[in-house]
């Protein structure tokens, strides 16, 4: 029975909408259609953010905007508000939202090894791919969120599963509490929404990181492609979905360290502009976000200061993470200034209610309040397509906008409701009348002074007699004060009980003395109630840091330029026949080692003494795996088809140590999690530049390989993937050369073939235009990749740690495959007892070309030391030595036409040394690349001051934030990911 | 050098490369050696050129200028180098063979407070990494367990032995305590953030420790009817027969460790690590506290630290008046060999070189306790020492023709030279 009401309840509470539909039986009575107008006048009028009426009329009927307007015609069939000295803005837009849609659970911890199948049937192989998610299915609309959101401003949000690499459509659903879902949803499948993150859902393995997500969208879309075409016989769901829904807004949520440029990238290879999910930090590489064309879904979660108050706490916390507190809040402002389109996104902020403060803070960080405004409105709505719907107050529109005491922006206003689809929602009362003021109260023959504050619609009392203060407690809505106080310590209360009327500033009542005696009160203002001295602090403009690159402690003001120098009397080790000239001068220009040679005229090149000094060529590292935000995709054991030039990270300090140890150029590898891992990035270490900057123009290709222990997973639970003995290892390189010839021979064929970017990598290495660097350790296996290369009629280019290269030297040299080995390494697995130091000494001495490497972002900044050790153990020649860790790296990676030794014509990529590289005691003084400094001792000195200078400044100002009752958190270090060959 | 390397390759060569795996331990010194000519560097700070040193019966009876008389066999050492043995404090070197097989790995015992947990009877003097110490002249160390809040107790061998008790210089001559830190790593893997955040339970993990020291302590006051095992092996920090090594790199750790451990009754504390050490030197030179400090090589531990930090920590901390010297407990065993040149590197931060070396070598001994025989080259003392080429603390110079432990003529041979032969004398021969 109690059920049967409620239902009723529901259905009489739906048929009093606007929008019940016109086609449905009506069993519970006559049809009561309302087709008045409602009508606001008098108001300041947001048409849209840049369209503003003064004193106009705004004319709603059946939920939807007729005029808005100076002159408007009402007619008579209208009710009117009078909004005189309001205002009225669109309410606000959420275009990233997870409203309403049931989120997946993250999947229970898995068993003894990875599942690396995909768990679903006629869907895409990829259990992280499920474009035919609908968030419609899963919505269900939620009446105490949507009146949070209300109360913040929003009227219309699109909402979605934010779970998967691609995760279907989302939802456009007004906040309409008093509709149903026939009247709030506005699409049904709003747009195609992807990100680089797995689904917590699911439990498949690949991709285990950014790049093998990067991957897998590109092969996606590739066999979307294919799909399309006719061209496979089998049903796949996902790619159905994804190809009928091509044509929606495209949204992809990217995020931090410049995934918002990695999404657009794929984007214009396959044709699609997103919009983009921002990270917050924009303003760091503006000028390339810019380029990317996108609109922006911009967070405002900026960061809370740290509580740096104990010192040693303060310690932990970077110049960096500083900065980015201190400079976030100027984000909105930069992307505004650049005219980046965005809208503002609640996502991340931990509630809703947070929105204004943040919004102010933008503002006082510079955004322009129209800019604001149109985050909130018009670029959402156009984002989604939908600006003859949402987003402005033009004539059709639905007639969801706000109504204020104010500007919406402005800290004293008030929000006093948000119709929603024509239904008034009441957040504030706006005919509440504001008491707010001092008061002479007179009750029981005494007299008292009342002192009531705090906002109009929440206010505060307080209560003296004489100097007296008194217990009080107050309660204030529609428009009734219920107000009492206790005197003689507690012993005696008062209570009493009043309505404040428009007409009058005095508040009359009913008084309830302690004694219970019945009687009356009557306050009488003396002072109206000023907001003056709250403002003063708003107005001062905040302080900001300068941006730096990369922006963190080391970071340089400009990017370091270049400049033509020369080196005086220098003890110049040229790497080449020439060996080592004493007393020799090296001129630098444009860049370039243009003249080598004794008393060379400098012109108008800058002279550095070098006498004493040591003049090198720039150290190459074979092996690294700094700068880059993931290393390994071990979710499929051959994974050619990720590029490390897709995850390079160029905000890595290890960049600057590097160079600090000598280091110009390096090669970021691949993990060794699988027997065929990823593509590399050749990079100069261009402290600074951007990622893209930093790759090697018309870079050679390579792609690492693996062997033995690691691909094998012999030192960690792992037992289900092929191989687990070397014994497969030779089988996977079998089958995915005989697979990559057997696709290369179909596509020069000229037949239609599947696009398989894997394959492409494969027939590049059977077609000598890739390059494997290998890692390896013990004979068998290095003997058997040489033989595998030989069947298939290529050549091994590099086999890198190579510990045991030493043992097949001579079979090394006949293949013509160079080593790139570790000095001195060993013990730290079982296939390393056999490591020794004399390895790269013997591979050298049997024609091998020898580098050594350092696979560890400590070592790679002593490589100089490094090479020292190959002199001691087995004597190789000092010079010899040398190029293991300069020339003979640039062969192995092809660049020695450019870098590698002091030649005329190569880059100036030059190191200058304290004392003898191979020594323990030499420091690189200055290290140069393309005749720019991007390290020197002095340099260094000053960044030194000024980050100590800079850290004391914002620890003040976060000390002040706090002081000043800003929010703080606990002080925090970042701890990312340190990289070797195996990091997971 | 390169004709040196040679000369010595056919010497080898010579001798043969049928050895076994692991070198025969030498037989004790029968005869006197002298060693002249040399460069002696002494490991106090001081050097003698052009010395003599003369052993006899594994302890040195005479060191000084050239006409200091010789006895016995005589090396002529001309333009060479000779040094006291390096030391290694806090390593697990004969506890771990190789890193990634569970099977050889003895260096971590479960459990928390375990100072009854003793390193030296699963020291394994045969292993392979210890003898890959002895050609760069890493001679002694201090064999440690790890992990825990108290990982046990150390003793300290030297580097040719047939067992552990040969290996012996001092038994169960200190415990091992890993000092809370105020701030830990966030638990990722439940949702936390990556990064380090201030540890909640600094303050009654620090109890822990107190609580243990005072009824270590108070157990030791009476005859106990009931052994403890943990607070008995306490008893040894409290009468100043042991020493109590507390490994803490903050400055609040520090401060914290040094004031704490010092009320609770530790009479020798050696403080190990100490990253920040160099901002409280006052503190501890106040404190009579030498430091064992983390090797150079290593990274910063803060993104905004000078590169170099860590190569000048050691400098930082000698100019400062501490006693200082240098260990590589974060760093695989194997690494060890490179002792020479973490110290090595401190001399381009401007440390004089002989400084460098006493990081490595007397101070060393001092603050383990051993000084009395070995760390220095001295009249008295063990002959535990070597000749090297050139300067032993440069990878140019290391090179080692001659090494003694308490006189005793070691093989400079390892399981690697030996491969470094056999291939080698494959491709000579053409086969």
């Amino acid at each position: 029975m109690m059920k049967m009401r409620l239902f009723a309840l529901a259905i009489l509470w739906c048929g009093a909408t606007l929008f019940a539909q016109d086609y449905f039986p009506e069993n519970d009575g006559v049809k009561t259609k309302n087709n008045n107008y409602t009508a606001f006048t008098n108001a300041k009028i947001y048409v849209t953010p840049t369209q503003v009426i003064s004193n106009g009329t705004l004319l709603i009927r059946n939920g939807k905007v007729v005029q808005a307007g100076t002159s408007v015609s009402i007619p008579k069939n209208s009710v009117t508000i009078d909004l005189k000295g309001k205002w009225i803005y669109p309410s606000f837009i959420d275009v990233y939202s997870k409203f309403g849609v049931e989120q997946p659970k993250r999947a229970p911890g898995g068993g003894r090894s990875p599942q690396y199948n995909a768990s679903r049937e006629g869907f895409y192989w990829n259990d992280h791919v499920t474009p035919e998610n609908n968030a419609i299915s899963k919505f269900k609309y939620d009446d105490k969120k949507a009146a949070a959101l209300r109360k913040a401003g929003f009227g219309v949000v699109n909402s979605h599963i934010a779970d998967g690499i691609a995760r279907g459509t989302g939802v456009l659903v007004t906040l309409n509490g008093k509709g149903n879902d026939a009247d709030r949803v506005l699409d049904d499948a709003s747009a195609q929404y992807f990100s680089f993150n797995k689904s917590v859902a699911k439990r498949q393995s690949y991709p285990t990181s950014l790049m093998g997500a990067m991957a897998l969208l590109r092969q996606m879309y590739s066999d979307a492609n294919w799909y399309a075409k006719g061209n496979i016989d089998t049903k796949d769901r996902s790619l159905e979905a994804l190809i009928a829904n091509r044509g929606k807004v495209q949204i992809f949520a990217a995020g931090k360290n410049g995934n918002t440029l990695r999404a657009d990238k794929i984007g214009d290879a396959f044709g699609i502009q997103y919009a983009i999910l921002a990270g917050g930090s924009e303003y760091e590489h503006i000028e390339d976000i810019k380029a990317t064309g996108a609109t922006y879904i911009v967070p405002l979660n900026f960061p809370d200061a740290y509580d740096v108050s104990n010192p040693y706490q303060a310690n932990y916390v970077s110049l960096e993470d500083m900065r980015t507190w201190n400079q976030a809040p100027s984000n909105p402002k930069v992307m505004a200034e650049n005219g980046v389109p965005f809208s503002f996104t609640l996502h991340d902020l931990k509630s809703p209610a947070k929105l204004k403060d943040k919004l102010m803070k933008a503002i006082a960080y510079g955004l322009p309040k129209t800019k604001a405004l149109e985050a909130l409105t018009t670029i959402p709505a156009s984002t989604l397509g939908k600006s003859s719907q949402i987003g402005s107050l033009e004539a059709g529109r639905y007639a969801n906008f706000l109504i204020t005491s104010g500007d919406i922006f402005d800290a004293s206003s008030t929000l006093y409701e948000n119709w929603v689809q024509g239904h008034k929602n009441v957040i504030n009362d706006k005919d509440l009348k504001d008491i707010r003021g001092e008061y002479n109260l007179n009750a029981g023959g005494n007299s008292y002074q009342l002192t009531i504050n705090g906002t109009a619609s929440k206010p505060k009392a307080s209560v003296q007699q004489d100097t007296n203060k008194l217990k009080s407690k107050i309660s204030y809505k529609d428009n009734w004060l219920d107000l009492s106080f206790t005197t003689d310590e507690g012993a005696k209360i008062y209570r009493m009980t009043g309505l404040a009327t428009a007409d009058s500033d005095h508040i009359n009542g009913r008084l309830i003395l302690p004694n219970g005696k019945e009687t009356s009160f009557k306050a009488i203002m003396t002072k109206a109630f000023s907001e003056d001295e709250k403002k003063k602090g708003e107005s001062e403009t905040p302080v900001i840091m300068p941006v730096t690159y990369p922006n963190m402690g080391y970071g340089y003001k400009s990017n370091p330029k270049q400049e033509n120098m020369l080196f005086k009397n220098a003890t110049v080790w040229t790497g080449e026949d020439a060996g080592n000239l004493e007393n020799t001068d090296v001129l630098v220009r444009n860049g370039k080692i243009s003249k080598i040679g004794k008393n060379l005229n400098a012109g108008n090149a800058q002279v550095i003494d070098a006498t004493g000094k040591h003049l090198t060529a720039g150290v190459i590292d074979e092996h690294s795996h700094i700068a880059a935000l993931a290393i390994n995709e071990a979710g499929h054991n051959s994974t050619a088809e990720v590029k490390m030039e897709d995850v390079v990270n160029p905000n890595d300090i290890n960049i600057y140590r590097n160079l600090a140890g000598g280091v110009t150029s390096i090669q970021l590898l691949h993990g060794s999690a699988n027997p065929i891992g990823g593509r590399s990035a050749v990079l100069k270490l261009k402290w600074g530049l951007s990622a893209d900057e930093m790759i090697y123009s018309n870079s050679p290709k390579f792609i690492k390989f693996a062997l033995g222990e690691n691909v094998k997973q012999s030192n960690w639970e792992s037992y289900s993937r092929f191989p687990q003995t070397r014994m497969g290892v030779e089988q996977v390189f079998m089958d995915y050369f005989q697979r990559g010839k057997e696709y290369d021979l179909k596509k020069k064929s000229g037949q239609s073939y599947r696009y398989d970017e894997e394959m492409e990598v494969l027939a590049e290495i059977l077609n000598g235009e890739r390059y494997i660097s290998c890692h390896s350790y013990v004979q068998s296996e290095i003997n058997m990749l040489m033989k595998v290369a030989e069947k298939f009629d290529f050549k091994v280019n590099t086999f890198t740690h190579i510990l045991e290269g030493y043992k097949v030297a001579d079979k090394m040299a006949a293949h013509g495959v160079g080593g790139s080995t570790f000095s001195d390494w060993w013990a730290y697995k079982y296939e390393v007892n056999d490591a020794i130091p004399y390895n790269a000494a013997i591979m050298h001495s049997q024609g091998v070309t020898v580098a050594i490497n350092s696979d560890d972002r400590e070592m790679s900044r002593r490589l100089n030391q490094e090479a020292g050790k190959i002199v001691k153990y087995g004597g190789v020649s000092e010079q010899e030595a040398w190029k293991m860790v300069t020339l003979n790296p640039a062969k192995l990676l092809h660049i020695d036409d450019r870098v590698g030794s002091i030649k005329e014509g190569k880059d100036a990529d030059l190191v200058l040394w304290t004392d003898h590289p191979l020594s323990v005691y030499a420091k690189a003084e200055k290290t140069i690349i393309e005749g720019a400094t991007y390290f020197d001792m002095d340099m260094d000195k000053t960044q030194r001051e000024a980050i100590a200078k800079e850290r004391n400044t914002l620890i003040n100002m976060m000390l002040q934030e706090k002081e000043g009752g800003g929010k703080t958190r606990k002080p925090m270090k970042q701890d990312p990911k340190h990289f070797q060959c195996e990091t997971l | 050098m390169k004709k040196r390397i040679h000369i010595l390759f056919i010497l080898v060569l010579l001798l043969g490369v049928n050895t076994q795996a692991q070198q025969t331990p030498a037989s004790k010194q029968t005869e006197a050696i002298s060693i002249t000519g040399a460069t002696a560097h002494i490991g106090d700070g001081s050097i003698i050129k052009n010395a003599t040193l003369v052993f006899e019966n594994g302890k040195i009876t005479a060191i000084g200028e050239a006409s200091t008389p010789t006895k016995g066999k005589i090396i002529n050492a001309n333009g060479k180098h000779i040094y006291p043995g390096f030391i290694a404090p806090n390593k697990t070197l004969g506890l771990i063979e190789v890193n990634a097989v569970r099977a050889s790995n003895d260096q971590d015992e479960i459990g928390d407070i375990i100072p009854h947990v003793r390193s030296i009877i699963a020291y394994n003097a045969e292993s392979k990494v210890v003898e890959s110490m002895r050609p760069n002249g890493v001679l002694l160390g201090q064999i440690t367990p790890s992990g825990g809040r108290i990982s046990g107790t150390s003793s300290i061998v030297q580097f040719d032995a047939w067992n552990w008790e040969d290996a012996s210089v001092k038994v169960d001559d200190g415990i091992h305590l890993n000092w809370p830190n105020s701030f830990r790593r966030g638990r990722w893997w439940l949702g936390e953030p990556r990064g380090f955040q201030p540890n909640k339970n600094y303050q009654s993990q620090i109890e822990e420790v107190v609580s243990f020291m005072k009824n270590s302590m108070a157990y030791g006051k009476t005859k106990a009817k009931e052994h403890n095992p943990a607070y008995a092996a306490m008893q040894g920090l409290f009468n100043g027969e042991q020493k109590l090594y507390v490994y803490a790199d903050g400055e609040k750790e520090i401060i914290d460790a040094v004031t704490t451990l010092k009320s609770a009754g530790a009479k020798h504390l050696v403080l190990v690590g100490g990253y920040h050490a160099y901002k409280i030197t006052d503190f501890l030179k106040e404190h009579n506290i030498p430091v064992l400090v983390g090797f150079t090589h290593q990274l910063p531990n803060f993104n905004d630290d000078d590169y170099d930090l860590p190569y000048k920590l050691p400098k930082l901390l000698v100019d400062a008046g501490l006693l200082v010297g240098l260990q590589n407990n974060g760093a695989s065993n194997f690494q060890t060999r490179n002792l020479p040149f973490y110290a090595g590197q401190v001399v381009g931060q401007g440390l004089a070189k002989e400084k460098a070396l006493q990081l490595i070598t007397g101070n060393t001994a001092k603050i383990l306790g051993i000084d009395a025989s070995y760390g220095t080259l001295a009249v008295g003392k063990s002959a535990t020492l070597f000749i090297s080429e050139g300067d032993a603390l440069d990878m140019r110079g290391n090179q080692l023709s001659h090494a003694f432990i308490d006189g005793r003529t070691l093989s400079l041979e390892t399981h690697q030279t030996e491969l470094w032969k056999r291939y080698m004398g494959k491709y000579n021969s053409g086969q």
